[in-house]
């Protein structure tokens, strides 16, 4: 019993003896199987989604079988395609294209004003987050009615209130970046006599690189549903209508074919903009330096 | 005996006849937290000759950081003056290149090469033709040529700090700042990245201020060794270093220099833990 409070490790005899010769062990490397290979691309991956969903889709519109509340994937498809190639949908579609960039741009330029200003100056600090918690939670269509009483009806009024919906959250997103960005890094960069907006050029953007692409995915998704909200309540009134016009027109005459090949123009150009232009833009930064997975 | 007679040889050179490079005088520094003012360090003095290994070396808390970072520019000294070739260090710039002991003082976004030549370019001292030889002839000292165009979080932890190592020098400052640049390595890396320090320093002759906290690092690394009291930093000694290598580590020498810096660093503890002791006692 004593024994067991105080045990003594065994002394083992010492041994040393020559590696095993690494052609003895058999695979060392092995290449993967094709199906190991094929799921590890991601967009297989993907595609293997959007598959399995168009499939749910068409399963069960063919189980309601009514084509004004919930037409089926071929019959959206067959309407897209119509629309697309003799209809409006193509040209409603610039429309909104064309308000939307020139909204996003803006809100990025004011949003880069802003956040510049914010991190050179204490009291600039201050204004951005006392505007951005006062402004971010207002809906930017709750705007509209007073962006019509002062810019009229048309691009100018959609353009405001696609700003107000971009310029919170990329300021936000991007200003929280520059604050995370190391102690180490900002010494780094004075050290090597960078100062103003050189610093923050070489420096500041570069580090938090990875919320400020996360900001521009955000306002570019804000701007989009601004932009279709306000279309199908105002569209009426401007002389060449968007997407949201499209949607709202054809569910009028109920054409809900129609709505939904409007409703999936609007997904495409996301998916699009998502897996293009933002991924590329993430293949060749973030994910290359290694600052995200 | 011989190391006695190397000392008197080496220091023959009268350093008086030349004007040290970088002169730091009766230097106070604070910083403020959000509700004190804390003394770093108390007028602080000491002199950095062309060639010195100069090593800051303390616990923690003995301000040596807060120095370095004086040194550099990044903190203004209340009271006392920073002299580099003469003239007053009043903000950060490129005669001083700093290392720093964390990993991600590389810029993630550039490759080694690029990280190397961002602050010959930054700060406009090279042409780019200029600035890409100098990185490929420093990135090749510190032996990373085959990495050269590999982004830095591909790297290990000890071939960052080469990496740093090489950006600093490649710009030829008039002297490089070490903050623990081989703190947060494993002990055989941190071995190996000292014999490599020296062995550049052999090269070279650049002039360095190194901050530690190791006594042993202190005296392999430094040629001239300032060692430093905490809360606030206070002068306890300059003591020379320039004999000791790793070759020289299982002397008695050395092992008495340890000791000696050792006792001066830890006898206040011991005092005060006798007065606890005595204190203790008498309650």
């Amino acid at each position: 019993m004593a024994s067991a409070s105080l045990i003594t490790p065994l002394v083992r005899p010492e041994f040393e003896h020559a590696t095993v010769e690494a052609g003895q062990i058999g695979e060392v490397e092995r290449p993967l199987s094709t199906w190991e290979r094929l799921t590890n691309i991601e967009w297989v991956r993907k595609a293997a989604i959007l598959i399995t969903l168009a499939v749910i889709w068409e399963a069960y519109a063919r189980y309601v079988s009514n084509e004004l509340t919930f037409p089926t994937l071929v019959q959206t498809m067959q309407a897209l395609w119509d629309s697309t190639v003799s209809g409006p949908l193509l040209e409603r579609t610039f429309t909104s294209l064309k308000v939307l960039l020139t909204g996003y741009a803006l809100g990025l330029f004011i949003a880069a004003v802003f956040t510049t200003i914010a991190v050179s100056t204490r009291i600039g600090t201050d204004l951005l987050s006392t505007l951005t918690a006062m402004f971010n939670p207002l809906p930017a269509i709750a705007l509209l009615p007073l962006a019509l009483l002062w810019f009229g009806l048309g691009t100018p009024s959609l353009v405001f209130v696609i700003v107000h919906s971009v310029l919170w959250a990329v300021a936000l997103n991007t200003h929280t970046g520059f604050l995370a960005v190391s102690e180490t890094q900002r010494m780094a960069g004075m050290n090597y006599g960078l100062r103003g907006v050189r610093y923050v050029l070489k420096i500041l953007i570069p580090a938090a690189f990875p919320s400020i692409l996360a900001g521009l995915k955000i306002g570019w998704a804000f701007a989009w549903r601004t932009l279709i909200a306000a279309e199908l309540v105002f569209g009426v009134s401007s002389r060449s209508g968007g997407l949201g016009w499209f949607i709202f027109e054809n569910r009028n005459q109920l054409e809900t074919a129609n709505v939904f090949a409007g409703l999936t123009a609007v997904i495409i150009i996301g998916l699009v903009v998502e897996s293009v232009v933002f991924r590329t833009i993430e293949m060749h930064t973030v994910r290359k330096w290694g600052m995200q997975r | 005996m011989t190391v006695a007679h190397a000392v008197d040889g080496l220091l023959k050179p009268d350093t008086s006849a030349h004007s040290p490079l970088l002169s730091v005088k009766d230097v106070t520094l604070q910083y403020k937290t959000r509700e004190h003012i804390v003394t770093a360090t108390f007028r602080v003095s000491f002199d950095v000759f062309q060639a010195d290994r100069f090593v800051l070396l303390g616990p923690s808390g003995c301000g040596k950081s807060s120095l370095l970072k004086g040194v550099a520019g990044f903190m203004a000294p209340v009271e006392g003056s920073m002299q580099l070739n003469g003239q007053t260090i009043d903000r950060p710039g490129p005669d001083r290149m700093m290392v720093f002991q964390e990993f991600d003082q590389l810029m993630p976004w550039k490759t080694v090469q690029q990280n190397v030549m961002f602050p010959m370019l930054a700060s406009g001292r090279c042409t780019r033709k200029e600035a890409q030889e100098r990185a490929l002839r420093f990135i090749d000292k510190v032996n990373l040529t085959k990495f050269r165009d590999v982004y830095p979080h591909m790297l290990s932890g000890g071939m960052k700090q080469r990496v740093a190592i090489a950006r600093a020098m490649a710009m030829e400052p008039d002297i490089l700042l070490m903050d623990e640049p081989f703190a947060a390595l494993d002990a055989l890396t941190r071995r190996k990245m000292q014999e490599e320090l020296l062995q550049l320093w052999g090269d070279t002759r650049f002039t360095m201020l190194f901050v530690t906290h190791s006594i042993e690092e202190a005296i392999i690394v430094g040629s001239r060794i300032l060692v430093l009291s905490p809360h606030p930093g206070r002068v306890k000694a300059e003591l020379n270093a320039h004999q000791f290598s790793h070759a020289e580590q299982g002397r008695p020498e050395f092992g008495a220099l340890t000791q000696r810096i050792h006792n001066m660093l830890f006898a206040e503890r011991i005092e005060e833990e006798a007065l606890a002791k005595a204190g203790a006692a008498h309650g």
